[in-house]
């Protein structure tokens, strides 16, 4: 049999295994609801996210017109989730898209690369994995002043650092490996070695990583938000949503734990997928 | 010695990297420091003025010594939002947060070892499941949402517990401040009507905070019990007629308890750091609280000493966590 055949069947097999996962499967269809929810808010969503009747529907609780009631604006809140939905997805896309190639190259080049470079990168990264995420976040969030950009960029700026740790392992684990050896031997320079060889070698894992870090990623964007440093009103975002029904808790709690279920659902999904892949990918820490 | 060594030149040059970045964040902010002690009508020779008693026109490595000669001295600036130094604001706030905290990580490691422990024996099972789930949603949900939706159901509806603070107003006064934790203050006082009021109040922020930790420990404790039951000592010792209560709590858990003082150390930073949001929603008066005041101020001295100060707090509780797994397990020695 030969390599390629292999990998299929063991491809296949893991395809199997990851459907038989009822959770990890659960978690996956709630984030492809997720997705079509955000590119369908505007023929999904029942009213204006932005606009509300404050005459008429102010802190209006759950009906038949208002399915998640309304909020202190008379906005409708189910309309505000659906649209939030599309802000949850670009903050954690963004975040992920920015963190993970920024661990990437500093990983593979540490491990690479070896000796001080390798020193000083992961001296770095220690730096960073030794401070508190959050507070950190907080403090970087309020020096760039308050949105929605400035908040991935907090979140971003303190998500890289367990990449980093991760590329650099994979690296040094290939680094010693035959088809790499091939590769030097056949003149390739290093840098065509770490780009085409190392880099795609250490995707998988990181990947899987990253779908680990989502649920976190969007606890600490919703906890920017509730503090009013990530998107600003009237955006629909679910963390400043929460904030907003802050004051009206004790008698229209709605306002507030809407948004939150929001937030739990679909944190929760990103967990039973993280774990789901981890299981196929890395059957030893399934314990 | 030479470990020693290494351990305290890692720890000074962690920390030497959390103030270049408290004092990097305080340089990228997008307030003059000079605008906001000059004022806005200040002409630019006043302006001038200011950047130089400031110090901000000499070089960016000039600065940072002084702003690590300031650090040293205990001085974090002054707050805009209290006019008090920063200093004496943290001082005045954090044993609040320590006292919050210290009671979460109690509920989360007396609840979440035994429960860790039970999971394990019971791998696949009913309660194993139960543990799963517990650490699925706890790690799943908002904390400060959370709070909420517990402060109305608890204080609200049910009237279980006391309501947002940390003591009822009556008793404001009434406790000297020694320690600054409340419940011991009052028991030192002698005044039990002031402890039990404390006690009300702290009761759902705790138990919040210890679910938390009780997630993480209590997941950690089960896999690191799975390790050590399938190990050749329990066998051994099942063999020889020890008492299957033995081997599980005195054998096994002894030894998983190594790795775990890591796990509980890092859980207890953890907890001070997820106070921020949980003081919010409870208006509790610790640190927590007041960067969560200073961030919606742009009051930036109170933001960087609070960051700094939970920072090193975190950094230190990771030597701690370092220094404890040495001494408790001879082979890393």
């Amino acid at each position: 049999m030969n390599q390629a055949v292999i990998e299929q069947s063991l491809r296949g097999k893991r395809w199997r295994q990851f459907r038989g996962n009822r959770l990890a499967m659960c978690g996956a269809v709630v984030l492809a609801l997720l997705v079509l929810v955000a590119l369908a808010a505007p023929w999904l969503a029942p009213f204006d996210p932005h606009l509300g009747d404050l005459q008429h529907t102010r802190l209006l609780s759950p009906s038949a017109a208002h399915w998640a009631g309304t909020d202190e604006q008379g906005r409708d809140i189910l309309s505000r989730l659906l649209f939030g939905a599309r802000i949850t997805l670009y903050i954690v896309g963004l975040v992920a898209v920015i963190a993970a190639p920024v661990g990437l190259v500093v990983g593979t080049i540490a491990g690479f690369a070896g000796g001080w470079v390798d020193t000083i990168l992961m001296r770095v990264t220690d730096l960073f994995l030794a401070f508190p995420r959050l507070i950190l976040a907080l403090a970087l969030a309020a020096a760039l002043g308050p949105g929605i950009g400035n908040a991935v960029i907090a979140i971003a700026l303190t998500a890289w650092p367990p990449y980093a740790r991760l590329a650099r392992a994979e690296t040094l684990l290939y680094a010693k490996a035959d088809f790499v050896r091939a590769t030097r031997a056949l003149g390739a320079s290093p840098m065509r070695i770490l780009l085409h060889h190392l880099m795609p070698a250490a995707l998988p894992s990181l990947i899987v990583r990253v779908a680990l870090d989502m649920a976190g990623i969007i606890l600490t964007a919703a906890g920017l938000g509730f503090l009013g440093l990530g998107a600003q009103p009237p955006a629909p975002e679910w963390g400043a949503m929460i904030a907003g029904g802050r004051a009206f808790v004790l008698d229209q709690w709605w306002v507030a734990a809407a948004p939150g279920a929001a937030i739990f659902v679909v944190s929760m999904a990103f967990n039973l997928l993280g774990d789901g892949l981890r299981d196929v990918l890395d059957p030893k820490s399934a314990d | 010695m030479k470990t020693a060594l290494r351990f305290a030149l890692g720890t000074a040059l962690t920390l030497l990297g959390l103030l270049a970045v408290t004092f990097f964040i305080g340089r990228v902010v997008p307030i003059d420091p000079a605008l906001a002690v000059a004022g806005d009508r200040a002409t630019e020779a006043q302006l001038a003025a200011v950047r130089e008693s400031l110090g901000m026109n000499r070089p960016l490595v000039v600065q940072f010594g002084r702003y690590l000669r300031d650090v040293a001295h205990g001085d974090l600036g002054q707050s805009i939002l209290t006019a008090n130094p920063v200093s004496e604001d943290i001082a005045r706030v954090f044993p609040a947060t320590l006292e919050l905290a210290t009671a979460g990580i109690a509920i989360g490691v007396v609840l979440g070892v035994p429960l860790g422990v039970w999971a394990a024996l019971r791998r696949g099972r009913a309660v194993d499941q139960a543990v799963r789930v517990t650490g699925l949603l706890g790690y799943s949900m908002p904390i400060f949402w959370l709070g909420m939706m517990a402060l109305v159901l608890f204080y609200v509806r049910l009237g279980w517990v006391a309501g947002p603070g940390r003591i009822d107003l009556a008793y404001y006064y009434a406790v000297p401040r020694v320690t600054g934790l409340l419940v011991v203050d009052g028991l030192l006082a002698g005044n039990f009507a002031a402890v039990r009021s404390a006690l009300a109040h702290l009761a759902l922020p705790a138990v919040l905070l210890g679910y938390f930790s009780l997630a993480y420990v209590s997941r950690m404790t089960r896999s690191f019990m799975l390790a050590e039951l399938k190990k050749e000592y329990v066998t051994a010792a099942r063999g020889r007629g020890v008492s299957e209560a033995r081997v599980v709590w005195r054998h096994a858990l002894r030894n998983a308890a190594v790795p775990l003082v890591t796990v509980v150390a890092l859980s207890y930073a953890g907890l001070l750091e997820g106070s921020v949001l949980t003081e919010t929603v409870f208006s509790w008066p610790g640190l927590g609280q007041y960067i969560t005041n200073a961030l919606q101020n742009a009051d930036m001295n109170a933001v960087l000493g609070g960051t700094l100060v939970v920072g090193s707090v975190f950094i230190v509780f990771n030597l701690i966590a370092d220094l404890l797994y040495r001494v408790l397990d001879p082979r890393v020695r």
